[in-house]
């Protein structure tokens, strides 16, 4: 297991606050669009695009890279800013958010954004298509392929039936080049998940239909990192990690609550929050600005 | 003129299942294509991909009865170079599956081939939930879609190779029953390109465009109105989609009026795609054989072709009506 150094963790810290940035900006100026999510999951993209995966912005198409696959295509925000800073285009592009025109459609779509793994939105489907990129990576390559397959979920989609199929298929076909990431933050678009449709026992679930279980807090760089490198090392199953977050996380105003979810900032909430993130209410080790 | 069966107006024209010419044809284009991977969901040996699964064994996936995730697994397939197919009974696939079809490989612009069999009222004894009507209208509406609807097994085969071939996402719909065999090996078949299947001695004064499983009944009609004077021609739309628009407007041009037979609801099938084209290109008095807003029913194929307005009589009586 690789640990990370603290130089390291501070650069992917820093680098989550100006991925936020980015993504209230792009929301207030789109004037619609999902908040909540975004900010959520704003450090596991971060750990991934700047540490975990294998990939190569010049050369996206690059066969020998990792799949990753958003199946909760409504937080695109944090995957399209996320790209953005790595360098797949320029930031400034995320002014073009949900507007006519634009490469960064309210959901992802692959044919305006070809570097995009596949298009997102309706729920519950991107488990399916990773589990048929990883059984096709395995019949490939075979067992010792060294690419792995990523799946981020949210939580509320995990009531969709065909989450469970896929999850069934992956467990019958011991799919270890696979690793699920379930966004874990207990809200959807009309309340509370535990309210909406239970979701609990999670972790049990998903070992009942054959897979290895992690849970984390989704804000932890070096836990997501370490979560990560377990899951790979897992060899005779698929992967999930369960991982906490706070959705809305980085701003007071949109932390738990699940009246954020599909709702953007305007002009005013959205510079108050930016005020906020340059500390992050001093929650995180790397104050800057 | 085009080769075609000749022993098609015989009594003891040799007949097959339309589902078993797609089997060859995925075994063959299994053996032209590496990339070529098949899917299941239980119904492996009723939708004839038992063939294929035995010759490539590490190319085909037992799905189980999960028609939703393998669209969207086949989508990701695709994703890695696959061109996979999906097979189940058309109710389900594209039935029960439309929006991951509509949305993952569709919109995804994924080469997915989507194989529904046992379509229309044919597929008899199973009754009405196991009968898709609405498979046509479904599939035609989602942009990028290829439709096709062979006319008999020979016709199956050519089509399965030939759409393993292309990059569009493609639905090819099949039958339970057997059914005449109308074409030869060396009738030629583009995907896209209508064929004249029939054409009388006497002029022509209505066009009949048939498609699947019904071309037969078409021809057959179009033989025994001659016999009463009436001439026709019948064009078999192999394609419902890309629908070959200048057949259908010459067709309407030269005879004046069109009939369309299919073994669909009227509804939005292969006939109502006619009429979209005829409407602009061309006006012509239509009447449309098909499935008219109702569900099917238990019974034997041809007493519920005969029920529901299909059998070759009721083609009769439209053309006669129409003239």
């Amino acid at each position: 297991m690789t640990h990370l150094h603290d130089d390291k963790i501070k650069f992917l810290e820093e680098k989550a606050l100006e991925i936020r940035k980015t993504i209230i900006e792009a929301l207030v100026e789109a004037k619609s669009g999902h908040t909540a999510g975004p900010l959520g999951m704003a450090d596991i993209f971060t750990a991934f695009y700047f540490h975990i995966l294998k990939h190569d912005p010049k050369n996206p198409t690059w066969e020998d890279r990792d799949r990753l696959v958003l199946s909760n295509g409504h937080i695109c925000p944090v995957l399209y800013a996320t790209m953005a800073h790595a360098g797949y285009f320029p930031v400034k592009e995320m002014q073009t958010l949900r507007k006519f025109g634009t490469r960064l459609q309210g959901h992802p779509h692959r044919e305006y954004l070809p570097m995009l793994e596949t298009s997102s939105g309706p729920l519950g489907q991107g488990l399916s298509q990773a589990v048929g990129m990883a059984l096709v990576d395995r019949l490939d390559r075979g067992q010792n392929s060294n690419r792995t397959v990523y799946c981020f979920l949210g939580d509320g989609e995990l009531n969709e039936g065909q989450v469970w199929e896929a999850a069934m298929l992956a467990g019958k076909e011991k799919l270890h080049n696979l690793v699920a990431i379930v966004d874990r933050n207990n809200i959807q678009i009309d309340g509370y998940t535990e309210n909406i449709m239970p979701l609990e026992p999670l972790a049990l679930k998903w070992a009942a239909f054959g897979w290895h279980v992690l849970e984390i807090d989704g804000h932890n760089m070096e836990a997501i990192v370490d979560a990560v490198d377990t899951a790979r090392a897992i060899f005779e199953k698929p992967s999930v990690i369960i991982a906490h977050t706070i959705p809305g996380k980085g701003v007071e105003m949109f932390q738990h609550d699940f009246k954020w979810h599909g709702n953007p900032p305007n002009k005013e909430q959205g510079a108050n929050a930016l005020a906020e993130l340059r500390t992050l209410g001093g929650q995180i080790a790397s104050e800057h600005e | 003129m085009i080769p075609l069966n000749p022993k098609l107006f015989d009594a003891d024209v040799e007949q097959a299942p339309i589902r078993a010419g797609f089997g060859e044809g995925l075994v063959l284009a299994g053996r032209l294509d590496s990339r070529v991977v098949a899917m299941c969901c239980d119904l492996t040996e009723s939708t004839k991909m038992d063939a294929f699964a035995k010759e490539f064994p590490k190319r085909f996936f037992e799905m189980g009865i999960m028609e939703q995730s393998s669209a969207s697994v086949a989508s990701g397939m695709a994703a890695m170079g696959k061109i996979p197919f999906i097979s189940s009974y058309a109710m389900f696939s594209p039935g029960r599956n439309w929006e991951q079809i509509r949305t993952n490989i569709c919109y995804n612009d994924r080469p997915v081939k989507i194989v529904g069999s046992h379509a229309g009222v044919s597929v008899g004894p199973d009754g009405g939930t196991h009968q898709a009507c609405e498979d046509i209208a479904l599939t035609r509406v989602i942009p990028r879609m290829v439709v096709i609807t062979p006319c008999d097994s020979i016709e199956a085969r050519k089509a399965t190779i030939a759409m393993a071939k292309t990059n569009s996402p493609t639905y090819i719909r099949l039958a339970r029953e057997k059914t005449p065999i109308i074409t030869t090996e060396d009738t030629p078949f583009e995907i896209g390109k209508a064929q004249e299947f029939f054409r009388s001695a006497v002029a022509p004064k209505v066009g009949i465009i048939a498609c699947g499983s019904l071309v037969y009944n078409a021809i057959i009609a179009g033989k025994e109105l001659e016999g009463e004077g009436i001439g026709s021609v019948v064009l078999n739309i192999g394609t419902v989609k890309p629908m070959d628009r200048n057949a259908v407007v010459a067709l309407a041009k030269e005879c004046g009026a069109i009939v369309t037979v299919e073994e669909h609801q009227v509804a939005g099938g292969m006939g109502s795609a006619v009429a979209e084209i005829l409407a602009t290109e061309h006006p012509t008095r239509m009447a449309f054989i098909g499935v008219l807003d109702m569900f099917g029913q238990s019974g034997l194929p041809a007493e519920l072709l005969e029920h529901y307005g299909m059998g070759v009589s009721h083609i009769k009586e439209a053309v006669r009506k129409l003239l």
